[in-house]
């Protein structure tokens, strides 16, 4: 247990230590919430779907944690080139504790991550429907964290360089995040893109968020949930694994 | 010379391959408790693949390794919680302080609380880093890095302490002084120590056996003066020339290399 609360703390400690890079981090959905919410706002109120900075902020708060989360895991990649790695390696410990400690810091971060941008949503205008489910959003906050940064374990536990995590920002946390239903409605969509974004999860994590803060469902509460909870758990899984088998 | 406790690694007939290229060739030792043993090898001569293979990091291709009984690879935990290692590379965690990087160690290892405060603080007192202890380890020079990393690698009173190319890129006072510390720890805790080094005047000076090794394969095991008595030579230096050759080794470098040079340039650690 030891070993799990030390690495979960060494993640949180990095994370309040390098304070430009939280200005740096909530900058681009930021960006995002601003130039795509107001500027595409007038269209998307035309086109009689209401205010698309409501309707958006969910998704940049599903992005936050996304982009975070992944990001944390991929940071492996960083302590195998620079040796911190191997000092957790060779630890007579469970790798299953390290890989463990390590995803659960990278998540809370990116809870973190997410309130904050929340925070940011809430200044730049947006209305959750109902206040009280401010709190009850962050169960999506954390399930959304938790399969992202197992996911992220998972790859940083096989990537090796910088080339191959270039590749994997941008054909796949890229395309998770814009194939997601962060930044338009999934109704109506050509059939193809239809299916691609069905087995995106993500759609799910935003679906709850977006559910919950403005009330609007695309699925259920129990889908969106259920699929969550078995991803984060299989991804936990794998990134179990393929941390246990890295040689150096 | 040597102390000659009963032997704490043992290796027999250990192969590595990778692909094609035969990295290790079925070698085999001894070493005994309480021992400093030094390998020596040109560039790209099996030194860190046998350390990795040693410490867990690494499956042998064919061969047997027991550390204090342990085979490295079945039983690793086991083994883990008997050796500690310096790596060629640092292995500290640059944005934490050196206090934290000593109680992260101490944590993984199973180190209880009481003992680790007061073990923490007397090894960093002995490698002079107390002063420093709550500097973040970014802001070390080189030397203060591997001080604190072989301070770190003592924390857990390892059995067997493995220091690969501990004093590559110090100045000579920095190589000396650690010099000293390893020798005082050896003497006072009665760690075996497994060193790999490039030069010869600390394998002549510190180690009571050296092995030799080239292409993959030990050509030479003994004492420093073993070694030069088998050469006719009068230097350690020389009797390594004798064993190895004279001609270069090239080693294509590496992407850790690169990564190490874009390291360096950019000061992250």
């Amino acid at each position: 247990m030891g070993a799990i609360y030390i690495m979960w703390l060494r993640e949180l400690k990095r994370y309040v230590r390098s304070r430009a890079q939280i200005i740096v981090s909530l900058g681009q959905p930021a960006l995002y919430l601003l130039a795509l919410g107001y500027g595409f706002g007038p269209v998307f109120a035309k086109a009689g779907a209401g205010s698309y900075l409501q309707f958006m902020a969910p998704g940049v708060m599903g992005m936050t944690v996304l982009f975070t989360s992944v990001f944390s895991g991929m940071a492996m990649l960083w302590d195998r080139q620079f040796g911190f790695l191997r000092e957790t390696l060779v630890a007579p410990v469970p790798r299953l504790h390290i890989v463990l400690g390590r995803t659960l810091g990278g998540a809370t971060v990116a809870i973190i991550q997410g309130i904050l941008i929340l925070i940011v949503c809430l200044i730049a205008g947006f209305r959750p429907h109902l206040w009280a489910a401010v709190p009850a959003s962050f169960i999506f906050l954390v399930m959304i964290a938790v399969v992202f940064a197992a996911l992220g374990a998972s790859i940083g536990s096989v990537i090796q360089d910088m080339q191959g995590f270039q590749f994997l920002m941008n054909f796949l946390v890229m395309p998770i995040f814009f194939l997601s239903g962060a930044l338009y409605p999934l109704k109506n969509l050509p059939r193809v893109l239809g299916w691609i974004t069905h087995a995106d999860p993500l759609t799910y994590g935003i679906d709850g968020l977006r559910g919950i803060l403005i009330g609007s469902w695309q699925f259920t509460f129990t889908l969106d949930v259920a699929i969550l909870v078995a991803l984060a758990a299989a991804l936990l899984c794998v990134s179990a694994w393929l941390f246990s088998r890295i040689q150096l | 010379m040597s102390p000659g406790g009963p032997p704490v690694i043992r290796v027999e007939n250990l192969t590595k391959n990778f692909d094609q290229f035969t990295a290790v060739k079925d070698i085999s030792f001894q070493v005994d408790t309480g021992e400093i043993f030094a390998f020596l090898g040109p560039n790209g001569a099996g030194k860190t693949t046998t350390i990795k293979m040693l410490t867990t990091l690494l499956r042998p291709t064919s061969g047997r390794i027991q550390l204090d009984g342990f085979d490295p690879w079945v039983k690793q935990r086991d083994a883990r919680q008997r050796f500690g290692i310096v790596f060629q590379d640092p292995s500290l965690d640059g944005e934490q302080t050196a206090y934290e990087n000593m109680e992260l160690h101490g944590i993984l290892y199973h180190v209880p609380h009481r003992v680790r405060a007061e073990r923490i603080e007397r090894l960093l007192r002995q490698f002079e880093l107390w002063e420093r202890r709550d500097d973040y380890v970014k802001t070390f020079s080189g030397g203060m890095k591997r001080r604190l990393e072989i301070a770190r690698g003592f924390l857990h009173t390892p059995k067997i302490l493995f220091l690969d190319e501990p004093t590559l890129g110090l100045d000579p006072q920095s190589r000396n002084q650690l010099w000293t510390h390893v020798k005082t720890l050896n003497e006072a805790e009665k760690t075996t120590v497994f060193l790999t080094t490039h030069y010869m005047d600390e394998a002549d000076r510190v180690a009571h056996r050296i092995a030799v090794m080239d292409h993959g394969a030990i050509v030479a095991i003994g004492t420093s003066a073993e070694l030069k008595a088998r050469t006719s030579t009068d230097s350690l230096e020389g009797a390594f020339l004798a064993l190895t050759g004279t001609s270069l080794r090239d080693e294509a470098a590496s992407s850790s290399d690169q990564l190490r040079r874009f390291a360096q340039m950019w000061q992250r650690r």
